[in-house]
């Protein structure tokens, strides 16, 4: 019977299933980071369990790391004491970790793939619901909580529900200015922040073929804003010319056998999902979240809706809420929203082809007055390349912050946050109420669309964007 | 772990859908390195006023339901971050049991792991239960978890379907990574083929 991607490495992992039970999957990568292992690792020393597979597991430091220049000052002492704990447990449990002196600190959905430990066919979990992003490779990749991180720790398996199928289809060709990000906030406003629960998403389509790695990610990445357990796209030439070489990819002739292997991946002709949806990507333009919620977005040339027309009542009860929250007007244009502040980075769109798409809208121009506006590349490595580049002296010369790598401001867990009320353009995932800090007003959109909107202090349309000579 | 059989306790009601886990647990609270006394961040932003005072409008702020057991939700409850802060601190708060049409998968999963009770209701029986809430306040709610039954002391009762292994796990209060480690053998000739 044809299969779809996922089936085949389902299938592939399976360690035992009884029926009327979930599957024991056996978990072929698992990541970590500082904030969602340390309890993990403390039931691992109460009961006296050790970890099964020091070689499936590496750990980074990044939801919880400064992020201005080195070298560091942790003045917060629980945050010292978390990143602390992680350098211990790593040491006592003999987990490698990539700390903030290694080269290859970086956010956990970064360094994986530039590392080459993401790698079609695999399962990869993290404790992190941005786990996805490793789905662009033709892995099953999803997040888990703490509890199921000690599990892996502890068995190198995860007790499953096998989750339906979806095809999510992008047909057709994406127009001029319009990026993978738009892409991915597109297909959530259509499908909604709950309309891929309890399904394994496949991308497939023209517009997702034509992608790059990198914009794979980007699209994977946001595929829990839509509630799916995983987002995936299959593997292909693009696949295998970005992982060949890389660190931890097979090297000669096992190089050539595992291309080999990962060419049957693709889901068969004729293969059924339980659900599908087709796209059509030459309609979507720019996109600008309005609300609290991924799903509450809209095209930048349209203005911000009117809870009255949601027929839904609890639908237009939230609307209502989001609209007061984010002090928006029903009807205001959302090109003319002035922003206070830009962060460009996160797991979503900080890699290197995300900073060079902004640096193009960049190069020459300066920070509008009364802007802040932050670059923070997503590893250390992404870091070294875009210096190396002049990526850096772009953004500095127009008035950016240009910073340590690190989750920052996508969560504001250390000291990056916005203040209470101020607007961000951000290219991070969520736009959750006080997720980038309490108060704080978050429109998620694609790098080039909050470079631009750094330089005019409002959202513009990148499609009318005209560099000034 | 607890065993989880049943619970009659205030059911407070939180009316609004897609209630994110950053919500439920803001991220100044991740920086703890152990699972207890989270119930201080709960909700952290919706129960205190910009100026730090407590939120005399948030549900949970109000005496009637500062002893709620049970909390009565919209859908897509628990999306976004994966964070087990967020049934760790309901869990500190004294909640124990969640009502809503649906959940995120990562919350509805950490859930289980924590004895807590998450129970999918047809979207017409949560709004049933809210209206029973709004007119009776401080209204209680049985959730028994062997008869899977969400019952009104007047009588009125709904039943609610979850997947008979989970339901199993939790009425015995299983240890998710004892159980696995009695396939060890299976585990290892898996390991061994790949
Ligand atoms: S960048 Fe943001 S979304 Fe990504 S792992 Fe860090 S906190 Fe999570």
């Amino acid at each position: 019977m044809p299969q779809t991607l996922f089936e085949k490495i389902w299938n592939r992992h399976v360690v035992l299933h009884e029926a009327g039970k979930p599957a024991l999957l056996y978990i072929d990568l698992h990541l970590i980071h500082e904030v969602t292992s340390p309890q993990a690792f403390e039931s691992l020393r109460e009961t006296g369990r050790k970890l099964r597979q020091p070689g499936r597991t590496f750990a980074t430091m990044d939801h919880n790391v400064p992020t201005d220049p080195r070298p560091f000052k942790i003045l917060d002492a629980s945050s010292r004491r978390q990143l602390d704990a992680m350098v211990e447990n790593c040491r006592d449990f003999g987990v490698p970790l990539f700390d903030l002196e290694s080269e290859d600190q970086g956010i956990v959905h970064v360094i994986g793939p530039e590392l080459g430990l993401t790698r079609p066919g695999m399962t990869i979990v993290c404790g992190d619901s941005h786990t996805s992003t490793h789905g662009a490779f033709g892995a099953l990749a999803f997040g888990i909580g703490t509890s199921e991180v000690e599990h892996v720790l502890a068995t190198q398996c995860l007790w499953q529900a096998k989750p339906k199928t979806m095809e999510i289809r992008l047909q057709g060709r994406r127009g001029p200015g319009v990026t993978a990000k738009d892409l991915i906030l597109y297909v959530i406003g259509q499908i909604g922040t709950g309309g891929a629960t309890g399904y394994a998403v496949e991308y497939t389509g023209e517009a997702i073929r034509a992608l790059t790695m990198e914009e794979r990610m980007t699209v994977c990445n946001m595929s829990i804003e839509a509630g799916a357990r995983a987002g995936m796209i299959a593997p292909d030439d693009t696949t295998y010319a970005y992982l060949r070489g890389r660190r931890h990819a097979p090297q000669g002739a096992a190089w050539e056998a595992a291309v080999t292997q990962w060419r049957g991946l693709p889901s068969d002709a004729g293969a059924q999902y339980d659900h599908s949806v087709v796209l059509d990507a030459a309609r979507v333009a720019p996109q600008v979240t309005w609300g609290t919620n991924p799903g509450m977005v809209a095209a930048v040339d349209a203005t911000v809706p009117d809870p009255c027309s949601l027929a839904d009542p609890v639908a237009r009860h939230s609307a209502e809420l989001a609209l007061e929250y984010m002090g928006l007007r029903p009807g205001a244009a959302i090109s003319g929203l002035a922003i206070d502040r830009v962060f460009i980075g996160s797991c979503t769109n900080s890699r290197l082809s995300d900073l060079e798409a902004a640096a193009r809208i960049v190069r020459g121009h300066k920070v509008a007055r009364g802007v802040r506006a932050m670059v923070v590349p997503g590893s250390r490595r992404v870091k070294r390349e875009a210096e190396a580049r002049g990526l850096d002296v772009i953004f500095r010369e127009a008035g950016f912050e240009w910073r340590e790598s690190g989750c920052s401001m996508c969560l504001g867990m250390n000291p990056d946050i916005l203040r209470p009320g101020e607007r961000c353009a951000s290219t991070s995932n969520r736009n959750f109420e006080g997720r980038q800090g309490q108060g704080g007003r978050t429109h998620l959109v694609s790098p080039e669309m909050a470079a631009a909107a750094a330089l005019s202090g409002h959202f513009v349309d990148i499609r009318t964007w005209r560099a000034k000579p | 772990m607890k065993p989880f059989h049943s619970i009659t306790a205030v059911a407070a009601p939180l009316d609004r859908p897609n209630v994110d886990t950053d919500q439920i647990i803001p991220k100044q609270f991740l920086k703890s390195i152990v699972r207890s006394g989270l119930a201080a961040g709960l909700f952290y932003d919706w129960r205190r006023l910009p100026d730090g005072r407590p939120n005399p409008d948030f549900v949970l702020n109000q005496p009637l339901y500062q002893r709620a057991g049970i909390l009565l939700a919209r859908e897509n409850f628990g999306c976004g971050s994966s964070r087990e802060h967020a049934p760790w601190a309901l869990k500190d708060f004294g909640i124990l049991c969640i009502i809503a049409p649906s959940f995120a998968d990562i919350f509805y999963n950490n859930c289980f792991k924590n004895g807590m009770l998450p129970v999918i209701l047809p979207a017409d029986a949560v709004d049933e239960l809210f209206r029973a809430a709004a007119a009776r306040p401080g209204l209680q709610i049985t959730v028994d978890l062997a008869a899977q039954s969400v019952s009104l002391a007047e009588g009125r009762g709904f039943h609610f379907e979850l997947d008979a292994y989970r339901k199993q796990c939790l009425l015995e209060g299983l240890d998710d990574i004892a159980l696995t480690l009695r396939h060890e053998a299976a585990i290892t000739a898996f390991e061994a083929r790949i």
